[in-house]
């Protein structure tokens, strides 16, 4: 689903360059639910920016559903990320002056879904996620959770390839965290790749792959079966503290 | 781009901030009301004036004549000049003179229909005094060849006479007593211009000239000219100033030896003004607006600014560079257009408005004291509808203008710069 091959990406702050990625070589295939772990600096959200085609990358290649993506035009790279991308944020980013229904019908408004056709199938989804009776609510009347289930509902709703998550739970407390991983879980089952940036081991645990970025390389791979160790040592990181 | 969605979000986002929304929308309708009376009130006063030559041909010239200032040919200054045939034979010759009558005053007399008498001028003129003058025969007819060839003693009649005289009788062939010689009343004549008065009756001028020893004397030349331009006008003016100065033996260059009265020129120059009037109106007006549109302009900056992230959020779900410039330009043209229309329609209501209440007055006072009418100096000062559909496209265009650059930051917005978190 998803390849990248020695993937470079600096940023130019004032006269010094900033190399951020330095040669990521990935594979994530259709269906896997990946984390991407690291301390602040190591490139994590760079490197979902260019999964998200928010981003371009100086050097490399990326194949994303066996296309290339590379020096897209804005309107091509807005197709491709409206029809194979799916985008859950840290801070929900709702749109405040649109209802719940109205938020997740958006990314259908952009495929040109009459009206009807997109709030009918937006119901749909908030259904599936159980916020139905909300669907007419302002998103400063959702609480954090009901929030992030009506941006996931967003996220879904144009049928996605891959989710991308940015700290999907970074600004939830534990319980609506573990709700909102297993509603991904859920997600995932139907054959969706998920891919979280995360900074919580225990989400990251939840994952079937951690991807640990470490100064703009891939730092450490934890594979589903390895995950039980990679609990261990995330108990004895925590020992200290 | 034009479905009902595109419009339900820039709606959703004028509600957010309707007080900043109102206020930017004023800038612009003072802009267009402003832009609107000021076009008006210039309108109303080249009309006001424009009307006062509507009494005569515009294209009409008066001789008279006057005394010379200025030696000449062993003549001394100070002689007066008298008018003759022979220099209405002689500027009737040149090729620019279309309509030409002489006119000749024979002062008052007492006009008097069975009882009925008043004391009323008469002048004597040709046939084509009519169009010259530029009034309008409401009863019978004016005098033609025929009166002139056989100096027939017959009378036009001015309206004034005609009310005074002949109260419930149809004046057309009747006789009527000049001093005492009986006329035959073949027409009745009115002014277009109230000013210009109908207190005088017409006769053809060779029965002047028969009746009351005009002999071969004129006081007034009155002509118009072919259809020309203001500097072929002044030419013709010199070539009857030289030609009046041969047949009199006075100094061309004497301007006071003849008075001459060219309406064309005066008509020009006062359409001059208007004109150049009319372009410091649009300045100021435009000027006004682009205060307005600036202010649009602004809003729209710190709209984009204030909805970066949301912008941001569009673009990763999908939104197309194109369609967040046209969200952004369809709200700045939804403001500047509805708020313009607004000033516009505000703007033209309170010319017409006034247009109306000076009508009813002028009415009034044409009711009050006959139809002796004043100097207008203002008058119909409104708009026409090309110049408010001009306006309006300008006002379209403009907003067009002022959400262009804000537009353009909009779509140039990265989504992960909108998405960081502050």
């Amino acid at each position: 689903m998803i390849t990248l091959t020695n993937i470079h990406k600096s940023y130019q702050m004032g006269t010094n360059s900033l190399h951020v990625l330095k040669g990521i070589d990935l594979e994530i295939k259709q269906g896997e639910f990946v984390s991407i772990m690291g301390s602040s600096g190591s490139g994590k959200s760079t490197l979902l920016n260019i999964l998200g085609i928010l981003d371009n990358y100086d050097q490399g290649e990326y194949l994303l559903d066996g296309k290339l993506i590379q020096n897209m035009s804005e309107r091509n790279a807005a197709k491709y990320r409206n029809e194979t991308l799916g985008f859950i944020f840290q801070s929900f980013n709702l749109i405040s002056f649109k209802n719940a229904m109205e938020n997740v019908a958006l990314p259908l408004y952009y495929q040109g879904v009459s009206r009807r056709k997109r709030n009918a199938l937006a119901l749909e989804y908030l259904d599936k996620l159980g916020l139905k009776p909300w669907a007419e609510h302002m998103p400063n009347e959702l609480s954090g959770g009901q929030k992030q289930r009506v941006a996931i509902a967003r996220a879904l709703i144009s049928q996605p390839k891959v989710i991308l998550a940015d700290e999907p739970t970074g600004a939830l407390d534990t319980q609506t965290s573990y709700e909102v991983m297993d509603i991904l879980k859920e997600i995932n089952k139907d054959g969706i790749s998920i891919i979280i940036v995360t900074h919580e081991h225990d989400i990251a645990a939840m994952t079937d792959k951690i991807i640990k970025l470490k100064d703009g390389n891939i730092g450490d791979l934890i594979i589903n079966g390895e995950l039980a160790s990679f609990k261990k040592s995330y108990a004895k990181e925590l020992q200290p503290a | 781009m034009f479905d009902i969605d595109i419009w339900q979000e820039i709606f959703s986002t004028i509600k957010k901030n309707k007080m900043r929304t109102v206020l930017t929308g004023f800038a612009v309708a003072w802009g267009i009301f402003m832009l609107m009376v000021l076009l008006g009130a210039g309108n109303g006063l080249s009309n006001g004036v424009g009307s006062n030559f509507e009494g005569n041909a515009i294209n009409a010239m008066w001789i008279w004549s006057r005394e010379t200032s200025k030696p000449y040919a062993g003549f001394q200054s100070g002689r007066s000049i008298q008018l003759t045939m022979d220099d209405f034979n002689d500027v009737s010759k040149m090729p620019q003179v279309d309509k030409i009558s002489a006119r000749y005053w024979i002062g008052d007399r007492t006009y008097a229909f069975n009882n009925e008498y008043g004391s009323y001028n008469t002048q004597a003129c040709h046939p084509d005094y009519m169009a010259i003058e530029n009034f309008q025969i409401t009863k019978g007819r004016f005098l033609n060849e025929i009166d002139m060839q056989y100096g027939r003693k017959v009378m036009v009649i001015g309206a004034n006479i005609e009310e005074a005289l002949f109260e419930n009788t149809d004046p057309i062939g009747q006789i009527i007593k000049v001093g005492n010689v009986p006329f035959k009343v073949i027409g009745v004549y009115s002014e277009k211009d109230p000013r210009e008065g109908t207190r005088q009756g017409l006769i053809p001028l060779t029965t002047a000239q028969k009746l009351f020893n005009a002999g071969n004397r004129i006081h007034n030349l009155a002509l118009t000219t072919h259809n020309i331009s203001k500097n072929e006008s002044q030419k013709v003016e010199e070539n009857i100033r030289k030609l009046l100065a041969k047949n009199h033996k006075f100094d061309p260059s004497d301007e006071r030896a003849i008075g001459l009265y060219n309406s064309l020129e005066n008509y020009v120059e006062t359409m001059n003004i208007f004109r150049t009037i009319k372009m410091f109106v649009w300045l100021i007006g435009i000027g006004t607006l682009i205060a307005g549109i600036v202010g649009v302009s602004n809003i729209m900056l710190i709209v984009v600014k204030e909805r970066t992230k949301e912008i941001g959020v569009r673009k990763a779900l999908g939104a197309t560079p194109g369609s967040i410039i046209g969200l952004v330009l369809l709200e700045a043209i939804l403001i500047t257009a509805l708020a313009g229309y607004i000033g516009m329609f505000l703007g033209i209501s309170l010319m017409e408005g006034i247009n109306f209440m000076m009508e009813q007055q002028a009415q009034a006072q044409v009711g009050a004291s006959g139809d002796q009418g004043e100097i207008r100096m203002f008058m119909n000062p409104t708009v026409d509808l090309r110049i408010a559909v001009s306006a309006m496209l300008l006002l379209v265009s403009a907003g067009a203008l002022a959400g262009y650059i804000p537009a353009k930051r909009a779509a140039a917005v990265k989504p992960i710069e909108a998405l960081r978190d502050e």
